[in-house]
């Protein structure tokens, strides 16, 4: 996991990338604690989201989540190759298991999420 | 873990489509010692018995389980049905007395408790809630009774290998006495077994051992749902409910109105029951196939030709099937297998086939 990674309370996590954009997607712990992954529901590139709004949906056998857009901003693009494979979401959640990229309205935002060590405080907690 | 009734329990050990598939494919260990257990003793206990649940229990044999419903005349039908049970003739006191087991839900346990209260006789009949001073271990799937049966000692194991479905008997499982009942929630073959509770922990670690090497997985509340979906059996608070029609949701076959001489029964609802019999059910309960892995979920609407036509009462991914399947209860008029339907899951529709119930039904044995 690397240093430049924020969280949401709500389990994804944000990444700042050097073109401006931000990419999303949910932490190991959450995806472990869903375990059974059977459906995803992306949102359309274009759409506007305010940080909170739920962004999609993960669904496993034991229940469905709302996936949350943690900055407010527009999706620009979206992992098109994940639902067919949500494994990818377990093996490698921070790299190939990556769900949006999102051009935030006011990168600032991020700081406002948690890092590293906040997150796993919380999920330990 | 989750509260479930008052009870922490594990939704899952370990994934519940593992422990799904280890109950089909070897076999599935669940602690199921949140179910309400009742005992009913003494020479009136029978009568007390045939007078109150909805299935017959004077002619119940000893060893013998019965699937039936606990109803009242409360409500406006003259019917409400506090639960669903399975009652057992134990075995016989020295005195020939029965003494009877019940188990009921742990979410309905307080007021089917009550409600039985309410109506002991003054004598003859000892009832007591024994919940707390036991617990329950459900051990299904092919290799469930090998590998009980190789904890038992004496000649336990031949009378377990040779009990029939719905059947009980006594005996000893890694050293503790046992009442052990060829029941259980999951549409395989297996055993329900009851011990004291301060021996639970090592009745349950015994059976572990014995079968974890052969694939058998503790399994959590999850996999019991999904397991229990796929068989088609009904859950209380979900295909039944208070206010059901038992003939609409297929538990016709806990309903005897009669007594064996072709009389009729009096017990609590019984009236309203004959009433729903003669009148015949608007609606049924059928089973929903869908394509695609995305699952309905309680509550759902299903839609046939922009009608709503009734709701979805448990829907999840069938593991052993590899797709979505639903209990609904619907319109009779819609309920022919095969009839195409429309099912909202969230905002998607999902289009559903009518299919005939279980979902799942368990190889027959190899001979």
């Amino acid at each position: 996991m690397a240093a430049d990674l924020k969280f949401a309370k709500t389990h994804e996590w944000i990444r700042p990338e050097a073109d401006g954009l931000a990419t999303v997607g949910v932490s190991a712990y959450a995806v472990e604690a869903l375990t059974d992954l059977v459906f995803m529901q992306l949102p359309p590139v274009g759409k506007k989201v305010k940080a909170g709004e739920s962004i999609g949906e993960i669904e496993s056998v034991k229940a469905v989540s709302d996936l949350y857009a943690p900055v407010s901003g527009e999706i620009v693009e979206v992992n098109t190759a994940l639902p067919g494979r949500l494994e990818t979401l377990g093996q490698d959640p921070y790299g190939a298991g990556w769900i949006v990229r999102i051009r935030p309205d006011a990168p600032a935002e991020m700081e406002n999420l948690m890092d590293q060590s906040a997150y796993e405080a919380l999920v330990k907690s | 873990m989750v509260d479930f009734a008052g009870w922490r329990m594990p939704v899952q050990y370990s994934s519940i489509v593992d422990e799904h598939l280890a109950t089909r494919q070897a076999a599935g260990m669940f602690d199921v010692s949140h179910m309400g257990r009742l005992a009913i003793e003494g020479p009136g206990s029978l009568g007390w018995l045939e007078s109150l649940l909805t299935r017959r229990v004077a002619d119940i044999a000893r060893g013998q389980a019965r699937y039936t419903l606990v109803t009242s005349d409360a409500g406006p039908e003259g019917l409400t049905v506090l639960d669903d049970a399975l009652v057992t003739r134990e075995h016989d006191a020295a005195d020939g007395s029965p003494r009877m087991a019940m188990v009921v839900n742990a979410s309905n346990r307080d007021r089917v408790v009550a409600w039985l209260r309410s109506r002991l006789p003054a004598a003859g009949v000892d009832f007591r809630d024994r919940t707390f001073e036991t617990a329950m271990i459900a051990v299904q799937g092919p290799l469930a009774i090998d590998i009980v049966c190789g904890l038992c000692g004496g000649d336990d194991a031949p009378r377990i290998r040779g009990l029939g479905t719905y059947r009980a008997t006594q005996a000893t499982l890694a050293g503790q006495p046992a009442s052990v009942s060829r029941t259980g929630y999951t549409g395989e073959d297996g055993v329900e077994v009851v011990v004291a509770a301060d021996v639970a922990v090592a009745v349950w670690d015994a059976i572990h051992d014995a079968g974890a090497s052969r694939g058998l997985r503790p399994c959590g509340l999850g996999a019991r749902d999904t397991l229990r979906l796929e068989a088609g059996m009904p859950l209380y608070g979900h295909e039944l409910v208070a206010d059901s029609d038992p003939f609409a949701i297929g538990l016709g076959l806990a309903v005897n109105l009669d007594d064996t001489s072709g009389q009729a029964r009096r017990f609590p609802g019984g009236d309203a029951l004959r009433r729903m019999r003669a009148a015949g059910a608007p609606r049924v309960r059928v089973g929903l196939a869908f394509d695609s892995k995305r699952a309905a979920r309680e509550g759902s609407r299903v839609v046939v030709a922009g009608q709503t036509v009734g709701a979805v009462t448990s829907g999840s991914l069938a593991p052993t099937l590899g797709h979505a399947v639903a209990m609904a209860i619907i319109d009779r008029g819609c309920g022919a297998p095969a009839t195409s339907v429309d099912v909202m899951v969230r905002d998607a529709v999902q289009p559903a086939t009518v299919v005939p119930l279980p979902f799942y039904r368990r190889p027959a044995p190899r001979a």
